[in-house]
């Protein structure tokens, strides 16, 4: 076997799974896809979100706070060890709010989410509109208030990728691109994977493909029926930094440029931008900050997020071919910590841990109603 | 014709939309007029006449010997656009242009978004021909970027429209027809050219020499010949440039180079680089039409049928954008785009079309004859295209250079958009239009492949520039509220 | 840097670069109007502060970016020179301004 673990998938959750694998001193092989592919992890809007995270499933609330608190020591060892900065911070994060249904709206849900049983108490703040100018002080007249959380940040999530990429390089991962997976076959006590590109054996394997774990996690007894959910992005010219926290849907990135999302839609794999779209987008994060009138829009995008039935994350290791594990979220960037410090090593060390159990992909098949 | 200054003149939708108003572009203007066509014509600069025959009917050069033959050819193609029954915007943008579909957001037919003196508004078309003509290939030796260095084209635009020339020590440096033509036009103009360094590769000659029966029997070789002429007695020409650079510290200094075998030093304080043009395929691109790469004219250009059409319904391509044939060809070819659009709405049939195309496709054929001939003596050496020294920028806008993207490459970066997430190269304001050839080409060369398997970026709207107040004032729908608005 | 031909009897606008007080023509481009008057470096760049001038003057390489009259990051090759514009150095990133 020339691996100990096949990642296939070297975006955000991939490269996260192999360099956690890899710093356990797992001899680890990447199978990505080439240089057009579906890559969520090119086109995220870098936020470390925590606020609004988990309704129905208070451990993914509980999970995503601990990636968010494991954040800063995971930037500190990448920086470490690659010398690039991926620019984490944790200044805390808005949810601005436009109307007052909207406000209400959102304490409420905010309030419901944290009284489910098991859900942690995530510090937040709800102000109004002066307490959110006292803190954004280029806020417009239209802004009723906003929830504020302490715990939200962002990164840079472009430098993740490389730093990552980086990092495995020097780890002794390998990495080979242009390698789409046909076939997966337990055999041997391991896998054998093979593509047009030939063959690997490995006694694990990770299935982190994003969209393509729908189509690979038959092959290993395991289930991850994820579709795409259309997001579009505008992104303005580098400005002298005037946003000093993220928004949910606004935030300067550490060069400059200001983003500006999130739409959720269902339209298939068809990754057009659309000017309604847009245009909803950029009235609202003007209504937002009003100075943002004049900037230039130098570019937009639209890219499929990985959505699971429910939306939460799938982890699980297969029962018929055990050793082969699932890795699927739409929230890598957030994720990003706890799949390298926390789900890389239960996988190296053979067995999901039982708090985990709540997220495999078994939960889809809830049996009809006799 | 209707000059439209401001968006809320534009009709919600017209039958043809055409981009650009160069050879390619007013000439299809031209023919969808005559055929009573309802057309909007978007152009970028404040007149009609493109980039080779920028500022046609506003030139302050009056002396017709200065700019040539060639360029007074645009003043009829002007004077008949300016004349002909079309909605014309200048100084206007496109910056998005949606292909119909069934797709959620999609439309029956084709939706741009133009934007006019800071006004945003979409229009509809039941066709679209793209004629934006062609831009310079990038140079990328080191110091091209400093202050003092312009393409040659910039000199030739700065003469045309503005009447300005170049002054002081004056250096024209690298390869191609219209290195020689703007060094004649500026020496009729007045201008002193210290020195012009030529980078063709002497080889050139051998793999041009197949192609020289054609070059006789065509065009090209009056201009040629008159070109070659005008140049005799102008200024000191070195032949066999290479290793160049720009030195300087807050802008240009010096040319340094070499040429039969020694190294060489000029004092300068303008120079001009040009190594050719390449089709400018940012909206082709960015649309989504098949692209492929063109061995002999070394760059990308969109895949058409025998009516220019894309792979994209409904757009065709005319003009230099296609792939580079000259302004002749782009005349004749926008001509033919519009009767293709004409037929494709339904206002001629197929045998009318076919037999107002058969003198267009005899002209295509007589002009284009040459063409093989220059591409090959023309050819800019590699070592010109893909910098041999890591410290060379090749992303202008994010300042990248050619080891970093090498690195990149090396550390499994696969292609364009690949190293574009690693480094950002291709990001900044220009997106990608300065490196993106040489980006292709670097990654070609890293991991001995194609450029064609290389690839290259993929663009997004906008196309150029609009600010976020103008994206806002687009009309929204319930759907888009609802992808968006969610609590 | 460039001087203009003799034989050119446009109206003479008058225009301001970093305050300082200059002239040119009807018909320039704010792009050409620095040229004109010997101007090569208009911008620092936003990612390393390098100087930046003209350098396709078609729209293409916006490396001519200035603020005119208090609007940062215009093409100037694209912009129509007017009586009165002030135009100044882009220097780096510009700055997001209250309207």
């Amino acid at each position: 076997m020339e691996a100990d673990v096949t990642v296939i998938g070297g975006g955000l959750v991939g490269s996260c799974m192999a360099y956690g694998l890899a710093r356990l001193g797992a001899r680890v092989l990447v199978l990505d896809e080439g240089d057009v592919a579906r890559r969520a992890s090119r086109a995220n809007f870098a936020l470390v979100w925590v606020q609004s995270k988990g309704m129905g499933m208070p451990q993914y609330s509980a999970w995503s706070y601990a990636s968010s608190e494991g954040w800063a020591g995971f930037a500190a060892d990448i920086r470490d060890e690659t010398g690039i900065d991926v620019v984490h911070q944790r200044p805390g994060g808005f949810a601005l709010c436009l109307s007052d249904d909207e406000m209400e709206a959102r304490r409420r849900y905010i309030e419901r989410l944290q009284a489910q049983p098991g859900a942690p108490a995530i510090p937040y703040e709800v102000l109004d509109h002066a307490g959110t100018k006292r803190m954004l002080p280029d806020i417009g007249p239209d802004v009723v208030g906003a929830i504020y959380s302490p715990a939200d940040g962002h990164v840079n999530s472009l430098k993740l990728f490389r730093a990552l990429h980086v990092a495995n390089q020097r780890r002794g991962v390998t990495y080979r691109p242009e390698s789409v997976v046909d076939s997966i076959e337990a055999r041997d006590g391991g896998f054998r994977i093979t593509g047009a590109w030939g063959e690997a054996r490995s006694a694990r394997v990770v299935l982190a493909a994003g969209l393509g774990n729908a189509r690979l996690a038959p092959m290993v007894g395991l289930d991850a029926p994820v579709i795409p959910s259309k997001g579009q992005v505008l992104v303005t010219e580098k400005v002298a930094p005037f946003l000093h926290y993220p928004m949910g849907t606004v935030r300067q990135t550490d060069e400059g440029g200001v983003m500006m999302g999130d739409s959720q839609e269902d339209a298939g794999f068809d990754t057009v931008v659309t000017n309604p779209v847009i245009s909803v987008m950029a009235e609202r994060a003007m209504r937002m900050f009003p100075l943002l009138r004049d900037l230039n829009v130098v570019r937009t995008w639209s890219a499929s997020r990985v959505m699971s039935p429910d939306g939460f994350p799938i982890y699980a290791q297969s029962r018929t071919a055990p050793g082969a594990f699932v890795v699927t979220c739409h929230s890598g960037v957030t994720l990003a910590a706890a799949h390298a410090l926390v789900l890389a090593p239960q996988v190296q060390a053979g067995a999901l841990a039982d708090e985990l159990s709540c997220f495999s992909g078994t939960r889809f098949h809830v049996p009809q109603a006799a | 014709m209707k000059r439209i200054t401001e968006a809320a003149q534009l009709e919600a939708r017209y039958d043809l939309v055409i981009i650009g108003a160069g050879p390619a572009g007013q000439s299809a203007a031209i023919a969808a007029a005559g055929l009573g066509i309802a057309t909007l014509v978007v152009d970028e600069n404040l007149a009609p006449g493109g980039q080779i025959h920028r500022g046609i009917t506003t030139t302050p050069v009056t002396d017709r010997a200065v700019l040539g033959a060639d360029y007074w050819r645009g003043l009829p193609i002007a004077q008949r656009f300016l004349a002909s029954a079309v909605d014309y915007a200048a100084g206007a943008k496109l910056f998005s242009l949606l292909p119909a579909g069934d797709e959620p957001g999609r439309h029956a037919e084709i939706e741009l978004g133009v934007s006019i003196a800071g006004q945003a508004r979409p229009v509809f078309a039941g066709q679209v021909i793209v004629a934006t003509g062609a831009m310079e290939r990038p140079f990328p030796i080191p110091g091209w970027t400093l202050p003092g260095v312009l393409t040659a084209g910039a000199a030739q635009i700065a003469l045309k429209a503005h009447g300005l020339v170049p002054q002081g020590r004056v250096v024209l440096a690298g390869t191609g027809p219209l290195l020689l033509l703007v060094a004649a036009q500026l020496r009729a103009a007045g201008a002193t050219i210290t020195a012009v360094l030529d980078t063709t590769p002497a080889a050139n000659r051998a793999g041009a020499a197949r192609h020289v029966i054609d070059f006789l029997r065509s065009p090209y070789l009056g201009k040629g010949l008159s070109l070659l002429a005008k140049a005799r007695g102008g200024p000191r020409r070195i032949a066999g440039v290479t290793g160049l650079r720009a030195e300087g510290e807050d802008r240009l200094r010096a040319v340094t180079f070499t040429a039969g075998g020694a190294a060489q030093r000029i004092e300068a304080d303008v120079l001009l680089l040009h190594q050719g043009v390449v089709p400018n395929t940012v909206i082709s691109n960015a649309i989504g039409c098949a692209h492929r790469w063109d061995d002999r004219q070394l760059c990308w250009v969109p895949i058409r049928d025998e009516w220019l059409l894309s792979s994209v319904e409904g757009v065709a391509i005319a003009g230099d954008g296609g792939g580079i044939a000259g302004a002749e060809c782009a005349a004749e070819s926008g001509t033919l785009a519009a009767i293709g659009a004409a037929h494709r709405l339904g206002r001629i049939d197929a045998a009318e079309r076919d037999r107002r195309a058969a003198p267009v496709r005899a002209a295509l054929e007589r002009l284009g004859r040459g063409r093989g001939f220059l591409d090959a003596l023309y050819r800019p050496a590699a070592a010109d295209r893909v910098p041999a020294e890591d410290s060379t920028i090749v992303c202008r806008c994010e300042e990248i250079t050619a080891g970093q993207l090498r690195e990149a490459v090396a550390g499994g970066a696969t292609g364009p958009n690949q190293l574009k997430a690693f480094l950002r190269c291709g990001m900044g304001p220009c997106q990608g239009r300065l490196c993106n050839l040489t980006v292709t080409e670097i990654v070609a060369q890293a991991r001995g492949i194609t450029p064609e398997q290389a690839g290259t970026y993929r663009l997004r709207p906008p196309f150029k520039p609009v600010t976020v107040a103008e994206i806002a004032s687009l009309p929204q729908t319930n759907a888009a509220v609802k992808a968006v608005v969610r609590y | 840097m460039f001087r203009r031909l003799p034989d050119s009897p446009a109206e003479t606008l008058r225009f301001t670069f970093d305050g300082a007080a200059l002239t040119a023509r009807r018909g320039d481009t704010v792009a050409s109007a620095l040229l004109a008057n010997g101007i090569a470096s208009c911008r620092t760049t936003p990612a390393k502060g390098t100087p930046r001038g003209p350098y396709c003057l078609m729209g293409v390489c916006f490396e001519c970016l200035v603020t005119i009259d208090g609007t940062g990051n215009r093409q100037g090759c694209l912009v129509a020179l007017e009586e009165g514009m002030r135009v100044e150095t882009q220097a780096g990133a510009r700055r997001a301004v209250a309207p």
